[in-house]
């Protein structure tokens, strides 16, 4: 992590310049006039109304408008549409904005078309740093450019593996601990115990899952404006080979795992699966979906490539933003640092792993004393910190470009191997539109 | 052919005005009304954003004037020429089977006898294009997928197991030219049906007395005189061709983005101006699809002589 934080330190001047001049006001960027007692405007998608409902009990002095929206989910990118709009228009902004995504920061820490930036810098005074260093390390990676910060993430979606006890019980195999012993594992199966299977290529994050934890240098976002995209290392090719095996034989099939599809064929039949850290409640313990049984899902720390530490991917884990435009930004910040941090929220009502590495611990002890789980959930506090930072979070959907020139690869019967450069020349072509420099 | 020519005439004269005496003036005043509120909306909503439109492609972000370096920035953009493709490709396969099938379908319909069977085939064709665009393309979501469609048996008898198997790119333009013959035939249909109504039965006794069948019947006479609807029909389907947008854009998000959300020409200035904020790029864009439309539209307009008074 501080690594990476001096890399990007060195990087500065790369085009685009990152905050504004630090002269224009005490946080750092040209702030409106200010007044303590304006209203704050707050967008929030509607799993996060509970967020809002927690700080008006809190803070019930505080003047809050709610506007819900889509969260900017599933690519419609709906929260830089607007604000691009409000941008023309020269006002309208909300205060403060959740988005599902994990890469706004990336356009909202610049400026466009010569218009401010529309995150405020929130490392400059406007958050405590004591708060800001409260979170899980490496969780503000994507909120952070050029070593500023202008977002708070608000929860966690690392990968961690996840199982069924009973059935691998049943069966007599063993936790893989290694990607190695993982491919042995889903070989095995296909054999033995055909229909059954150890995860799915078929959705968006794929390569979240599992080229992010191969260390696969597909999306090395090195600044502001410049990434570097290599798929044709070893570690690209290990986890592609891997992949290969495993779609031929059966046992990750290429459908997504939101589809009737998926719940009709493999309801039941998931014996081990890879994933994020929110699959717990979205597709295993939830009766519309896969529907687990109680004490049947346990959760493993995620495989490591064998004689490597472990490293892991990360899916989503949304994020809120203060609007260097508020008229209120006392206000705006004490929101901000409340539906992140206090435990009216990010324990007792939040559905996601909380990025605030206090409210974290909290929160997997109330889920492991629900009797739920066949484990405990120490796995998904491990991986929290075992996030790769060799990924980066750019302005362009690393899950768009997979959608669009993977998945139909691997539904045609084509080898991931040989698609490696397809995927290269699209994620490049990507960047490249969206104004990054690409090496 | 001649012969056809000369008996045409009379009952094309017979529509015209006698003497082309002007109409009385209580009914100009009116026409000239009904004419000023779609020119007043032609003007709103169509000729000022166009110009708008004009001035975005040829400034640049901040407003200076930037020469035709939108359009160099769009036609070198890697989704381009793809999108061209695309869009070209579904036109072909629509137009065609479009101007075919239901010239053929009208002709059809209006040759059965009976009553009510003509009555109701006319409603069957028309009713799925009583479905608004996008609730239609909804109800094609489901007929894509072999998991939930009715004609599931059939996708999985072609080798379609999976939703992402249908949709991959190489089936893209026939999905989309039926799912658009499927909501806009049936109303060319009964258009169709009503200018064949519009032929004098004189001309079509006198060919039988000629001694000429149904499909000599068809192609001589009714044929020639469609011609006009026939263009009309062109011109109007291309324009709503070239800005395919809807249903790329729903099968987009339904499948995750299997279907990319630059698919086609519509879509890839819709990225421009609020996935990379370049309302000048998608200005572009948009005016490069005004003037392919135009040309295309001309070409219909000369070959199918619909501004020729009888």
């Amino acid at each position: 992590m501080a690594g990476v934080m001096a890399v990007v330190l060195a990087l500065t001047g790369c085009g685009g310049g990152g905050g504004d001049d630090s002269s224009a006001g005490s946080y750092g960027f040209a702030q409106a006039a200010q007044d303590d007692k304006a209203e704050i405007t707050v967008w929030v998608d509607a799993d996060r109304t509970g967020a809002v409902d927690a700080f008006k009990k809190a803070h019930p002095d505080v003047p809050v408008k709610v506007v819900t929206y889509d969260g900017s989910a599933n690519g419609s990118n709906s929260f830089r549409t607007k604000m691009q709009l409000f941008d023309r228009a020269g006002n309208g902004w909300p205060d403060v904005v959740f988005s599902t995504q994990n890469n706004d920061a990336a356009w909202a820490s610049q400026k466009s078309n010569g218009k401010q930036a529309f995150a405020a810098v929130l490392s400059d005074g406007l958050i405590p740093q004591a708060t800001l260093d409260g979170f899980t390390p490496g969780s503000l990676n994507p909120c952070t450019v050029d070593g500023k910060v202008y977002c708070l993430r608000n929860d966690l979606a690392q990968v961690v593996l996840w199982y069924n006890k009973s059935l691998l019980g049943k069966f007599g195999y063993s936790v893989p601990t290694t990607w190695q012993e993982y491919q042995a594992l889903g070989e095995k199966v296909a054999r033995e115990h055909p229909g059954y299977i150890v995860g799915t290529v078929g959705d968006a994050w794929t390569p979240e899952v599992f080229f992010w934890a191969s260390k696969c240098q597909a999306n090395n976002i090195t600044g502001p404006k410049s990434v570097t995209v290599n798929t044709d290392s070893t570690e690209c090719k290990r986890a592609a080979s891997m992949l290969d095996t495993l779609i031929k034989n059966g046992t990750t099939p290429n459908i997504s795992v939101f589809t009737p599809e998926f719940v009709k064929k493999y309801s039941g039949k998931v014996l081990v699966m890879p994933g994020p850290a929110w699959y717990a409640g979205a597709i295993f313990n939830n009766p519309q979906s896969l529907n687990v049984g109680k004490g049947e899902l346990g959760v493993a720390a995620p495989p490591a490539w064998q004689g490597e530490p472990a490293v892991t991917g990360n899916v989503g884990g949304g994020t809120w933003f203060i609007s260097s435009h508020s008229k209120n930004l006392k206000a705006a910040a004490k929101f901000a640092e409340f539906v992140t941090t206090a435990d009216d929220y990010q324990v007792n009502v939040a559905p996601g792993y909380p990025a605030y590495a206090a409210a974290a611990d909290k929160w997997i002890k109330k889920q492991e004393s629900s009797g739920y789980y066949a484990t405990d959930l120490q796995a998904i506090v491990k991986a929290g910190t075992e996030i790769w930072d060799g990924w980066g979070s750019g302005i362009f959907s690393q899950e768009a470009i997979w959608a669009k020139t993977m998945t139909p690869g691997i539904a045609g019967g084509k080898n991931l191997v040989d698609l490696l450069p397809q995927w290269q020349t699209a994620i490049k072509n990507q960047a490249q539109v969206d104004g990054y420099t690409v090496k | 052919m001649t012969a056809v020519d000369q008996s045409t005439r009379p009952a094309v004269v017979a529509r015209r005005r006698p003497g082309g005496a002007r109409p009385g003036g209580g009914r100009s005043a009116m026409s000239y009304g009904f004419v000023a509120l779609y020119a007043a909306l032609t003007v709103a909503f169509g000729i000022l954003p166009t110009l708008y439109a004009v001035y975005l492609a040829f400034t640049t972000g901040e407003g200076g004037f930037a020469g035709l370096d939108n359009f160099t920035k769009v036609i070198g953009d890697f989704r381009f020429l793809p999108a061209v493709g695309h869009v070209a490709f579904y036109l072909v396969i629509w137009l065609v089977s479009l101007v075919v099938l239901v010239t053929l379908l009208a002709i059809v319909v209006h040759t059965i006898r009976w009553r009510w069977l003509s009555s109701s085939l006319r409603l069957i064709f028309y009713l799925p294009g009583a479905l608004a665009g996008a609730s239609s393309v909804l109800l094609w979501l489901f007929v894509l997928d072999p998991t939930a469609s009715p004609v599931g048996g059939l996708l999985r008898f072609l080798g379609l197991d999976s939703f992402v198997q249908v949709i991959v790119p190489g089936n893209l333009p026939p999905i989309f030219a039926i799912i658009a013959f499927w909501t806009g035939a049936g109303g060319w249909i009964v258009i169709m049906y009503g200018a064949l109504n519009n032929i004098s039965p004189d001309v079509i006794e006198a060919a039988r007395i000629d001694g000429a069948g149904t499909v000599q019947i068809a192609w001589h006479i009714q044929l020639p005189l469609l011609r006009k609807w026939i263009s009309y029909m062109g011109i109007m389907s291309l324009a709503a061709g070239t800005q395919l947008f809807v249903e790329p854009q729903l099968l987009s998000q339904a499948s995750n983005a299997v279907v990319p959300n630059d698919y086609s020409l519509n879509q890839l200035a819709y990225q421009y101006a609020f996935q990379q904020n370049d309302f000048n790029g998608a200005a572009a864009i948009s005016l490069l699809l005004l003037v392919i439309a135009l040309v295309l539209s001309a070409f219909f307009v000369m070959r199918g002589g619909l501004f020729e008074t009888d």
